[in-house]
């Protein structure tokens, strides 16, 4: 409560009524705000609730349509990005913003106003570095660093601009307990220099050992203001989501009894260009019944496993078996005829075309199968907007009109739309990445409860995820991806979030990764 | 606005054009009247419009398909003359034969012509990865010069005086025209709409058209689909190649008669601008089609009345192409001009 000690119209930055609409849809409705100097302030909402709308209006890089931003008691006009950088403010991403073929130093000099050479631009850095606990060489190129490592380019590069402020965007969805764990100790010291820090998140538990305040959005308008501490995470998710909030449901953990519906048997596969993982030997079971978790940072192999798993890139015949039959050798879609379905990492570009309608992305994956989706070489676009309404009304999509593109979605609204597109049909076997990456909590206990469901009705599943709360809130048994490796599944029961997070950065050498597992 | 952006850019270009005019000291608004007005003023001339605009429109639908999946196909010109060469073959070097059967067997060839001649970019794409834009624009000069070697060579005509040219179809190897009496117009253009309209069926409701846009909105996404990019580069170049092999024997069948060395005056690039001024929309394609064969058609009439270059025309053609391309580009995106923000990188690592 250190922030409301603080004697009124010192706030560093106090928002007044700000509204941003999109046509008749509000983003954001009146939403007033205030942060003190040396804040961790918490932005509480589920994805469409106005979260990305409000920052990228503190960021300048949208402007509202109504209401007033002070900043320490003047009122302010924040035109661009580097309006907002000249204010004080600082933002770290979420999906990070660097070049992979650039040294760290370059990356940074980049984002610095003009007339710095990069040789000064990395003293700099390694000086502000070095005095945060951020450890980082100047001259590494990016590609070679790990998530966290990028993780830390970006807030270095946001600390050199001498920001008041910092907007952090789910900091921690990348990282390992343990670099989580480093980053709480420099966002602690960086607020007990003075420096506030927004802070948004989907993960209650992080909110409340970490942030003073929070302020919980819902539907574009302030819901409700609160101290974490003082709450419990179902109260805070309560808020958020405006009813109550389900934890997924406890079943009896299966482990290696079910039939096998998918083998896989002594994978390999070189990486697709200059910067991606080979993978090594990978083999695994999945059966039915089960949920399998595979864990691991991301670029240790997820997306190259992915693709072979899925028939995006083919392999030797034997390599992956559905069912009992060898199908390295097909493409995606006779998998699909065959009971797998594929939930890819990104949702955009990859699971939906952008900038088609969600009717239209029905027909994207669902060609072919069971629905009545063509009419000889015909398209039914008829019977691709009854999908879609199913969907829809199945999985609780919220859009704005009736058949809006992919792209005008919230990435929880898509995920479950892409989600309810894959498991519609009764999918036996169902391969997902990342499920619940960029998604707010309510969407994705949703998401994690959808796949808990399908494994009860006696699916195989297999969830690729770098969020280990999930792994062991749903997967039967967990093994680990690293540079391309995969350790041998172990029962969720047998192992701890610090064990797996440890054999995550373990070298490679001192796993079993040459084990098939069970 | 996606639908006005074409009329602003032919706006822009009219003006560009004018001034363009004023320089070469010609009066600009009778210059724009020998353009855009004379050419259709006439009964007969409008018959000579729709001669132009046939291959255009023909090879602007088919170009369609190849950039709306990703596949930069600018041989089209070659293409046609390679077609329009496969469709001669019967009426050239077996003179006797005539029939009901000819005039579709010269169709067919010249159609298969052209697709044979645009699988070869294709098959360099997908087997080498060759970039299919210099191919298939080197392939155009290839085609061009083994055009010129043959009509000079071997398929002279024995009773043209030396001239360059093949020797005269037989009356039944000659698209027929559609009204005699007003002017030459042929069959020709009836065919190009058809195939135009097929090809927006084939775009707009089926499949395969689907399969088309995926592949030129997100590759990523169509492998997932489990589209093969591989075949859709065949598709793509073969749908474009037929039409400008079918172009190609049109105007040699339809509009001369004979085998020339300047069969085209360069309407397998003005199909370029044809197919992105018809927004990439094979109906748009038809439209974009007569407004461009109107200016090679007042390109000849202002050289005549105005003793303008007939070089002027081809500025025109590209001058829309520009102004299009530019409306397309600043109506999506807003030009900002940030001195020293590229600063930095003068540092040197």
């Amino acid at each position: 409560m250190r922030g409301k000690a603080l004697a009124k119209g010192e706030a560093l930055l106090k928002l007044e009524g700000i509204s941003k609409y999109y046509g008749s849809f509000k983003a954001n409705d009146q939403i007033s705000l205030e942060i003190q100097p040396g804040e961790i302030h918490a932005l509480l909402g589920e994805n469409g609730a106005g979260k990305s709308t409000l920052v990228k209006m503190l960021y300048g890089s949208l402007q509202p349509d109504e209401g007033e931003i002070f900043w320490q008691g003047q009122h302010v006009h924040i035109g661009n990005p580097a309006a907002a950088r000249e204010l004080g403010v600082g933002m770290v991403f979420l999906h990070f913003s660097l070049f992979d073929a650039l040294t760290v130093a370059e990356n940074v000099a980049l984002a610095m106003p003009p007339g710095k050479s990069v040789g000064q631009v990395g003293r700099e850095l390694k000086e502000i570095s070095a005095s945060y606990g951020l450890p980082l060489d100047p001259n590494a190129r990016i590609h070679d660093l790990s998530v966290g490592e990028r993780q830390r380019v970006e807030i270095v590069r946001c600390l050199l601009q001498h920001p008041k402020l910092i907007i952090m965007d789910e900091p921690t969805s990348v990282l390992t307990p343990q670099e989580a764990e480093d980053l709480f100790v420099v966002l602690r010291r960086l607020s007990a220099e003075g420096k506030a820090i927004l802070y948004i998140s989907h993960k209650l538990a992080e909110v409340q050992a970490l942030c003073q305040e929070a302020t919980i959005l819902r539907h574009g308008k302030v819901v409700g203001e609160c101290v974490p501490a003082d709450e419990t995470p179902i109260s805070l998710a309560k808020m958020m989501v405006g009813a109550d909030i389900h934890e997924v449901s406890s079943r009896e953990l299966q482990v290696a009894t079910g039939e096998v519906l998918m083998q896989i048997r002594d994978l390999n596969l070189k990486g697709d260009g200059g910067f991606d993982t080979d993978l090594h030997n990978v083999s695994f079971l999945l059966h039915k019944g089960e949920i399998s978790g595979i864990a691991g940072i991301a670029g240790n192999g997820q997306s190259e496993l992915f693709d072979a798993l899925s028939g995006e890139r083919t392999t030797d015949k034997e390599s992956i078996v559905i069912k009992g039959e060898n199908v390295g050798h097909l493409g995606i879609q006779k998998r699909r005829k065959m009971g797998a379905m594929f939930i890819s990492e990104e949702r955009l570009g990859h699971a939906a075309v952008p900038e088609f309608s969600l009717s239209e992305n029905v027909i994207l994956t669902r060609h072919g199968l069971e629905d009545k989706l063509n009419n000889g070489p015909f398209l039914s676009r008829g019977t691709a907007r009854k999908v879609k309404d199913a969907i829809v009304h199945m999985f609780d999509v919220r859009k704005g009109s009736d058949d809006p593109t992919a792209q005008s979605l919230s990435g929880g609204n898509l995920q479950k739309f892409v989600l309810g597109r894959e498991v519609m049909a009764d999918a036996e076997i169902i391969i997902v990445n990342q499920p619940t990456w960029g998604v707010d909590a309510g969407s994705a206990a949703n998401i994690r409860q959808t796949l808990v469901d399908l494994a009860e009705k006696g699916a195989a599943v297999l969830v690729v995820s770098q969020d280990l709360d999930e792994l062991f809130e749903i997967a039967d048994s967990i093994a680990t991806l690293n540079e391309g490796s995969l350790s041998a599944f172990v029962p969720t029961k047998s192992t701890d979030r610090q064990k797996v997070g440890l054999q995550m950065t373990h070298d490679v050498a001192g796993t079993t990764s040459h084990q098939t597992a069970h | 606005m996606t639908y006005l952006s074409p009329l602003i850019g032919l706006g822009l270009a009219v003006i560009a054009g004018s001034i363009m005019f004023t320089f070469l000291g010609k009066p600009p608004l009778a210059a724009l009247y020998a353009y855009f007005i004379e050419p259709i003023s006439e009964l007969w001339s409008v018959h000579e419009l729709l001669i132009k605009a046939a291959p255009l429109i023909l090879m602007g639908a088919g170009l369609c398909v190849c950039y709306l999946s990703n596949n930069w196909n600018i041989g089209a010109e070659g293409q046609m003359v390679i077609g329009g060469m496969a469709g001669s073959i019967l009426p050239v070097m077996f003179p006797e034969v005539v029939g009901p059967f000819l005039l579709p067997a010269m169709i067919i060839m010249g159609t298969l012509g052209g697709m044979a001649y645009a699988a070869i970019p294709a098959l360099l794409k997908t087997k080498f990865k060759t970039n299919e834009i210099l191919t298939s624009l080197m392939l155009v000069y290839i085609a061009q010069l083994f055009l010129d070697w043959t009509i000079r060579g071997p398929w002279r005509n024995p009773e043209g005086l030396n001239f360059p040219e093949t020797r005269r179809f037989d009356a039944a190897a000659r698209i027929p025209e559609m009204m005699p009496m007003d002017g030459r117009a042929n069959w020709g253009f009836v065919i190009a709409i058809v195939v135009a309209i097929a090809i927006w069926v084939l775009m707009s409701r089926t499949m395969k058209g689907f399969q088309v846009k995926v592949i030129g909105a997100s590759p990523r996404a169509a492998r997932f689909a489990g589209f093969d990019d591989k075949k859709m580069v065949f598709f793509a170049f073969l749908i474009a190649g037929a039409t400008a092999g079918l172009a190609g024997i049109i105007e040699v069948s339809g509009a001369t008669g004979q085998m020339l060395p300047t069969i085209s005056p360069g309407y397998g690039f003005t199909a370029i601008i044809v197919a992105f001024l018809g927004r990439l929309n094979p109906i748009g394609a038809i439209v974009a089609g007569l407004v461009l064969a109107l200016t090679f058609l007042g390109g000849e009439n202002a050289q005549v009345v105005l003793g303008v270059p007939d070089k002027a025309a081809r500025v025109f053609q590209g001058l829309i192409l520009f102004f299009v391309l530019a409306c397309d580009t600043l109506i999506l995106y807003k030009v900002r001009l940030a001195f020293g923000a590229a600063a930095p990188a003068k540092g040197g690592a």
